[in-house]
């Protein structure tokens, strides 16, 4: 996946929940990732949060870290 | 000409608590207050001759063929006009009355063709049985005096043409226009004997206000006014009842059928949509369901270099599953994908989704709303609990406040305008938020209170500014608020919108939007009392799109305006099964009724069922698909009904996504643009030739049913199916009643839903279930499905496109009345008549500073490529702003879109793109319908 993408998709979800009391912001970012993102997305935002991350706003990149790795894709 | 077996009472309905009884004939009838004697006498089984009227038109006495008698009163007044009384003794036969009705029809049928097969209505004229009902046998001033018979027929309506030699003026087209449509083309010219009908003034009809919407040729009671199909195949024989395959107002029609052919489509007067009604698509444009261009064999291909080549369905079944497994055996399970289209039945959809959960073991599946509402989704489900309209379309008759927000109803959705212009002559006020100044702005009898005419990309800080007024003004419903939403949230979106940066004030720089006139239709909307809001694509289509359903979903919590009819949040989908393709599980991340793949119990329900384990972890969406084929990890794609290489944006992008695919299969009608990208193609099957379902932007289910035989063999369910068992998965239905059966069973609000339901009931909204037998019109009634009503706060964002030096302006696009989405239906009719090519709307100021006049020749170019058109100077757009609709493929207008998309749902952000426009030499390329110009194009492998 083009990670720059995926960094800016993960920014502007967070623009949204930015807006609550941070804690609630975190968890809503992670959860909205959790929810709608595909595991090779997660997989790929988690490992450059957990490389690097700068891209990423500091709400989000707290809120990518709390995800759970996706289990890598069963063959087929 | 009515449809066949339509009875006529003559005069509408009336709706009043009061009853009245009265005797006709000798019958006594009871009937509410207000009905007409004409309606009360055809409710007790007495037809009162008639021309004029007809139970959809108000009464207008003109025709003087109803008269009756009434014990007690003098003279002979016109039933269709007089109102019942109590106690009234009423008497539609005598000699008198026999001797006034032949006076009158003597006169009307000496300026026509006696003989009956003469009638170009097949000898079913109303004309003409009206003479044989009141036994005129001769008429005496047929062969001397002044006629019309040598008037010269009106053939430039490509659907019908007028022969005012076959006019009896009775005003019925007229009247239809005015009343129904709202359009107001057609008068009666001329007095006396010169009184003639004509569009316009003194047009032809193609040269007049005419939107072509045929309620005058339905209305018309000889062969003045005639379907050209019917002039040619003759009067039908029989009809079935059936949806239309255009837009989300989903009217129902009679397919009326002589032989094995289509005459013509006519509205159903019960169709609950519409009314009776329609628009010059679904009346008319149908043709392209027997166009040559249809592809009815299957045709497989290993590289997309090779020449097509027909195969039988067993070989492109067996070929297409092979490729599936090969591809899902070397990359991956997730390594493929299905996407539905909001152009196909509920049954259909739901069932290629099935295939990709239960045969690919993926949840890769979404669907065209992806680019067009899924923002609605996402918006009304968070904030109500359900994401669906909250109103049936009626609903609109009872509002006081409408407003209309980045939607163009007379062109999108032009049978549901007309009930809403009907509604706005009444009295009830509008309000207007778009860029451009749409139709509805300004009409000769309707024209908007407030046009907010906001700056592209700014709905979200203008919906704060409203919510900002209502608030800080004190004219929020704090009753409605305390009792129906959560309290904690809406003191934390209370401080939100308070602040000052909300206000219209601070927004005005944003929006471009005065102040004073964003506060003043805050006030409006506030007061109502009853206030609704309906939106389109102008809302969705934005990086901000979730944000602003979310917006526009706290105003209407903030004035109490859901829950009851008059009042609501209301998406008007684009196509004609948006709603339908998404309640049956079309996104990755949900199974039908919009429950999450992750909930264990669910996915236990839907195992059960489906006898195979599933995933329980979200699918790709579409721009995902595209991005993972673009890094090596999604190599397989089975489309049916929808062109994304068309109508995705960015198209080079989409090419490159698709070209770089193994395994590309798409089924449907016409070989389109994907099809380049494909390796196997498999014939679809129009609305006409087969059975099952469409949900309209009400949630209404609506029977769709097979007029025609299946031109390839196989409806498209049936495709589907052989697929998934050639994938090792099969899935075996004997009729798409028994899919709709399976999802009844599987999802809580379609639980009540049957085939025989829907014959019961003609049609029913969901949820329907135990709970709500006969459906719901309106939605969110004394609780949200949600329980509380969830305020968020909206904060304004803008976009990363961002106009600049190289792209000043910005690009915004629309629909327009005789064309649908990217033409691949309509460009195969005779619409093309009115609209022969895109064009780029320009304000003259912009225009003049790049020397571009009318007409011109001119490069759009955004960041994403260039594309050209000719310009149209108009005051409809703004300064710095351009337009363009995105019917033709050589426009191709998403080869400059731009991937910015919905944070939320990854919507696209099709209404605004940073463009330069300059005037230029070059033309566009002339493509065959369906196909991209090759600045779009890459290479196939």
């Amino acid at each position: 996946m083009e990670l720059h993408h995926l960094i800016k998709m993960a920014n502007e979800i967070g623009g949204f929940f930015g807006q609550m009391p941070r804690e609630e912001a975190i968890s809503s970012t992670a959860a909205h990732l959790k929810s709608f993102w595909e595991p090779r997305m997660r997989r790929e935002i988690i490992a450059y949060a957990q490389r690097d991350g700068a891209e990423l706003h500091e709400l989000v990149r707290a809120a990518v870290l709390r995800l759970e790795m996706p289990t890598p894709p069963r063959a087929g | 000409m009515q449809s066949i077996n339509d009875q006529d009472l003559g005069t509408p309905a009336r709706h009043a608590a009061q009853t009245i009884t009265l005797e006709v004939d000798g019958r006594e009838v009871t009937v509410p207050a207000g009905t007409s004697i004409m309606r009360a006498a055809a409710l007790a089984d007495v037809m009162v001759p008639k021309l004029c009227a007809s139970d959809n038109l108000e009464p207008f006495g003109s025709c003087r063929l109803c008269l009756v008698q009434i014990e007690g009163r003098n003279g002979y007044p016109a039933s269709c006009t007089t109102p019942v009384e109590s106690g009234m003794k009423v008497h539609t036969q005598s000699e008198k009355l026999t001797s006034l009705r032949r006076g009158v029809m003597e006169l009307y049928m000496s300026d026509h063709p006696l003989d009956p097969f003469e009638c170009k209505a097949g000898g079913k004229c109303e004309l003409h049985e009206m003479a044989r009902v009141v036994g005129l046998e001769r008429v005496r001033y047929a062969d001397h005096g002044r006629t019309h018979r040598e008037l010269p027929v009106d053939e430039s309506n490509p659907y019908f043409s007028f022969d005012p030699s076959r006019c009896i003026v009775c005003s019925r087209c007229v009247r239809a226009c005015d009343e129904i449509q709202g359009t107001f083309a057609l008068t009666i010219d001329g007095r006396g004997f010169n009184s003639q009908m004509s569009p316009g003034q003194h047009q032809h009809y193609s040269d007049s206000e005419c939107v072509s919407c045929g309620a005058c040729v339905q209305a018309c009671p000889t062969d003045a006014l005639m379907e050209k199909t019917v002039l040619e195949k003759g009067r039908a024989d029989r009809a079935i009842i059936t949806t239309c395959a255009y837009c989300g107002v989903g009217c129902s029609f009679k397919a009326e059928i002589r032989g094995d052919q289509i005459v013509r489509m006519v509205p159903n007067k019960n169709g609950l949509p519409n009314h009776g009604h329609s628009c010059v698509k679904g009346r008319f444009a149908w043709g392209y369901a027997t166009h040559p261009d249809r592809v009815t064999k299957p045709m497989i291909r290993q590289r997309t270099s090779d020449p097509w080549r027909e195969v039988t369905w067993d070989e492109a079944i067996r070929y297409a599953a092979s490729e599936f497994k090969r591809v899902q055996r070397q990359y991956g399970r997730g390594a493929v994908g299905g996407i539905t289209s909001s152009r196909c039945t509920n049954e259909e959809a739901y069932l290629v989704q099935k295939l990709v959960r239960a045969a690919f073991g993926n949840n890769n599946v979404d669907t065209c709303a992806r680019v067009c509402h899924s923002p609605t989704g996402y918006g009304l489900k968070t904030a109500f609990g359900t994401p669906a309209g909250t109103q049936d379309f009626d609903s609109v008759l009872a509002a006081d406040v409408i407003m209309v927000i980045g939607a163009n109803p007379t062109e999108g959705h032009p049978v549901f305008a007309s009930i809403m212009k009907r509604r706005l002559r009444a009295g009830a006020r509008l309000i207007v938020v778009d860029p451009r100044q749409i139709e509805l702005v300004h009409l000769p009898h309707v024209a908007a209170d407030y046009f907010l005419q906001l700056v592209p990309g700014t709905n979200v800080a203008l919906f704060n500014a409203l919510a900002h007024t209502v608030v800080t003004e004190g004219l929020a419903n704090e009753q409605f608020i305390n009792e129906r939403c959560d309290p904690k949230e809406y003191a934390a979106w209370r401080a939100f919108i308070a602040d000052p940066v909300n206000s219209p004030e601070a927004t005005e720089r944003i929006t471009g939007v005065a102040a004073a006139e964003v506060r003043a239709a805050a006030r409006l909307y506030a007061r109502g009392p009853n206030s609704a809001i309906y939106y389109g694509l102008g809302v969705t289509e934005h990086s901000q799109g979730s944000t602003a359903v979310l917006a526009m979903a706290n105003l209407a919590m903030l004035t109490g305006n859901l829950g009851r009819p008059g009042v609501g949040v209301n998406p008007l989908r684009g196509q004609n099964n948006v709603q339908g393709s998404n309640d049956v599980g079309s996104f990755p991340h949900e199974l039908t009724g919009y429950r999450h793949v992750s909930d264990p119990q669910l996915r236990a329900q839907f195992e059960a069922e489906w006898h195979v384990t599933l995933d329980p972890e979200p699918g790709l969406r579409i721009p995902n698909m595209f991005d993972a084929a673009l890094d090596g990890s999604f190599k397989g794609l089975y489309v049916e009904g929808e062109d994304i290489a068309q109508s995705d944006p960015n198209s080079q992008h989409v090419a490159a996504a698709l070209s770089a695919m193994e395994i590309v299969v798409v089924q449907d009608i016409f070989m389109n643009e994907t099809a380049k990208f494909a390796h196997v193609f498999l014939p679809g099957s129009s609305f006409l030739e087969k059975n099952g379902t469409f949900t309209n932007a009400e949630r209404r289910i609506s029977r769709v049913r097979k007029v025609l035989p299946a031109l390839a063999g196989k409806e498209d369910w049936e495709v589907t199916c052989d697929l998934a068992r050639e994938l090792g998965y099969p899935m075996e239905y004997a009729h798409p009643s028994a899919i709709m059966d399976e999802i009844a069973r599987l999802t809580p609000t379609f639980a009540g839903v049957s085939y025989a339901k829907l014959e019961q009931l003609g049609s029913v909204q969901w949820p329907c279930n135990d709970v709500a037998p006969a459906g719901t019109p309106v939605m969110h009634v004394g609780e949200f499905v949600r329980g509380k009503g969830r305020f968020l706060p909206t904060a304004y964002v803008p976009t990363d496109e961002r106009t600049g030096p190289r792209y000043p302006l910005i690009l915004t696009t629309g629909r327009i009345l005789t064309q649908y989405n990217v033409g691949t239906q309509t460009r195969r009719t005779k619409n093309v008549t009115w609209h022969a090519e895109d064009l780029l709307e320009i304000h003259p100021h912009d225009a003049e500073q790049r020397g571009v006049r009318d007409g011109d020749w001119v490069e759009i170019a955004s960041r994403a490529g260039a594309i050209t058109l000719r310009a149209h100077l108009t005051e409809r757009v703004q300064p710095g702003v351009v337009y363009t609709t995105f019917h033709h493929p050589e426009s191709g207008a998403n080869v400059v879109t731009t991937e910015n998309s919905d944070w939320a749902t990854n919507c696209p952000e099709y209404k605004v793109t940073a463009v330069q426009v300059m005037p230029t030499t070059r033309r566009p390329e002339r493509l065959p319908a369906g196909q991209l110009p090759e600045s779009a194009r890459l290479a196939g492998k």
